[in-house]
């Protein structure tokens, strides 16, 4: 830096320096306002919204909680919403089975080094790539009844009596998207597992090795408590994905739940409400729609503000 | 030690069974892409008879592929440019400066990682009406920007707040500018978590289908997940086509994840971990 002779130069940097600092506050503008109007407000007005009565996508009077009334009692809303709900619940279990159960199992064989274990986390990770819609159309045409790879498969195997109308019958087409579900996830999950298992410190096992403890004891004292928080990461991330189920069951059956609102979720159902048969459709009932987003919003944050709370307490113990 | 001995073949037979479950689907779609229709209604499980690419060249005229195409690289390529400069310059003023209302921001911002923004499409649908955006590609950039801004901040304030200032402080002392500091100075350090961020916004913009599924109808304007939607609905006997459709939707991702698989794995998962 020159040194500053002149009083009057010294008072100039004086000044170009206070906006150089104030110009500081300009950087989380861009991010905050097309944050703040693209989610925060959307957001905002749905709960409005869910308090008006609505023709179309135009406003009416206010009707106070009239639109929860109607969601909670009515039929066939009230129906509709507690089937949806069953469908979600139902979801978020066989996630858990199948797609976490599985991915602890597959990170664990892994993690003991098994030969050719980057071939398995980059196969398990493939399908993870795809869009959801692709996924969703790919696998319509292999459950296909007629030409189907699936019931061909189980016709060579001597399995005929398996062969099955999946995505037609409504007592295994919700099964049958869950579980297509998991099989595009399962890699996500066995990652996430396998971190966690990574950052347990070798020492434990080798202690553990001399205290003469065998494998699965090793499994329930030692990997199990490390493992907590990988348990809840992944416990949450499923709760929140299966109760806004949306993409994978739109790309197999539609937003109708076909058959008979058996793959119904809660995410299709409110499509349905806010948008008609399609988007821009005709029957709509933005209220009702609304009041459902809002309960939703209500069942997620609750479950949102757990897993928050956990990653703050994570920070502060790094 | 018995133990391992007896279950160790148990566990290869698995991991590998589940394995050869999530990779054989894509296989047969990447296969049946090459058979023509009646070739795979008689025999679906076979390898095509011949590695003809009549398949593609219907799909090309049944479907703009090329334009959804380039609507899709449109959208990705500026959705993840305005994530990285948007979510660079707020992490940086969260990390490195300490007003009071620094946390809340940043709060403030980690909260949209959670938040079920599906919920608000109706708003939203209005709010793309108002602004004029409706069948506009920029109606879906503004929403992949605006989702891909938390876990972005996210990710870049944690690396911000491992670096040392040392660099920083010299610079400043030299007369540069936050701006400048920013751009010369630790942007340079930081291309591994931006090479993150770039990797999980990419897959997002370039795999999504819920919005454009809302906001755009004008067939010209779409991108390849939606225009998935209109193949499969106007074109649903051709399953040589649907194929060739799913196969070339997927494989620009797929070849992008075998330059770089690691990067891939480690950047998708570290949004939940870190």
């Amino acid at each position: 830096m020159k040194p500053a002779t002149n009083p009057n130069s010294v008072v100039k940097m004086k000044k170009e320096r206070n906006w150089k600092r104030w110009t500081i506050h300009l950087f989380p503008i861009p991010a905050l306002l097309i944050y703040g109007l693209f989610i925060v407000y959307p957001l905002f007005a749905a709960l409005t919204y869910s308090f008006f009565d609505w023709k179309g996508i135009v406003r009416g009077e206010f009707v106070g909680l009239k639109n929860f009334k109607d969601l909670f009692t009515l039929e066939p809303f009230s129906g509709l919403f507690w089937g949806a709900f069953g469908h979600n619940i139902l979801y978020f279990v066989l996630q858990m089975i199948f797609q976490n159960g599985l991915a602890f199992i597959l990170a664990y064989i892994i993690y003991k080094k098994v030969k050719g274990s980057e071939f398995l986390k980059i196969a398990y990770f493939l399908p993870r790539l795809l869009s959801v819609i692709v996924v969703g159309f790919l696998w319509k045409l292999i459950l296909n009844p007629n030409y189907g790879a699936l019931n061909v498969i189980l016709e060579k195997l001597g399995l005929e009596q398996l062969q099955k109308a999946w995505l037609g019958d409504p007592d295994t087409a919700l099964i049958s998207i869950i579980l297509v579900n998991c099989w595009y996830g399962i890699g996500f999950g066995v990652l996430i597992f396998l971190a966690g298992l990574q950052s347990i410190p070798k020492e434990l096992f080798e202690a553990g090795k001399l205290d003469g403890a065998d494998g699965l004891s090793m499994i329930r004292k030692i990997v199990l408590p490390l493992m907590v928080p990988s348990f809840m990461i992944m416990t949450v991330l499923t709760f929140i994905q299966s109760f806004e189920a949306f993409e994978l069951v739109y790309a197999m059956q539609g937003s109708q739940g076909e058959p008979y609102h058996s793959t119904d979720t809660l995410a299709i159902y409110f499509y349905r409400l806010a948008f008609g048969g399609s988007a821009g459709g005709s029957t709509t009932a933005v209220g009702l729609g609304s009041a459902l987003a809002v309960v939703l919003f209500l069942f997620i944050s609750f479950f949102t503000a757990l897993y928050l709370r956990y990653m703050q307490k994570k920070q502060v113990d790094m | 030690m018995n133990h391992t001995i007896w279950t160790r073949p148990f566990y290869y037979v698995f991991a590998f069974l589940i394995a050869t479950i999530s990779i054989y689907p894509i296989l047969l779609m990447i296969l049946s892409s090459f058979k023509t229709s009646a070739e795979i209604f008689t025999s679906p499980l076979s390898l095509p008879k011949t590695f003809n690419l009549d398949t593609y060249r219907n799909l090309l005229e049944m479907i703009p592929f090329t334009t959804y195409f380039m609507n899709s690289v449109f959208v990705s390529v500026i959705s993840v440019l305005l994530i990285l400069i948007t979510s660079s310059l707020a992490a940086f003023y969260i990390a490195r400066f300490t007003f009071v209302w620094n946390n809340i921001i940043f709060f403030f911002f980690l909260m949209g990682m959670m938040l079920p923004i599906k919920l608000g499409i109706v708003p939203l649908f209005i709010l793309m009406k108002d602004l004029n955006l409706l069948n506009s590609l920029w109606s879906l950039i503004f929403m992949y920007v605006a989702t891909g801004i938390p876990l972005s901040i996210l990710i870049l304030t944690g690396f911000f707040r491992t670096m040392p200032r040392e660099l920083e402080e010299a610079a400043r002392i030299d007369g540069a500018g936050n701006l400048r500091i920013l751009w010369n100075v630790v942007l340079p350090l930081m291309r591994p978590a931006l090479g993150t961020v770039m990797i999980i916004q990419f897959i997002q913009s370039w795999n999504d289908f819920f919005f454009p599924l809302i906001f755009i109808t004008d067939d010209l304007k779409k991108t390849i997940p939606v225009g998935m939607l209109s193949l499969f609905g106007e074109y649903s006997a051709d399953w040589g086509a649907l194929f060739a459709g799913l196969t070339l939707a997927s494989l620009p991702m797929i070849v992008l994840f075998f330059i770089a698989s690691k990067q891939f794995m480690e950047g998708l998962t570290q949004g939940a971990i870190k």
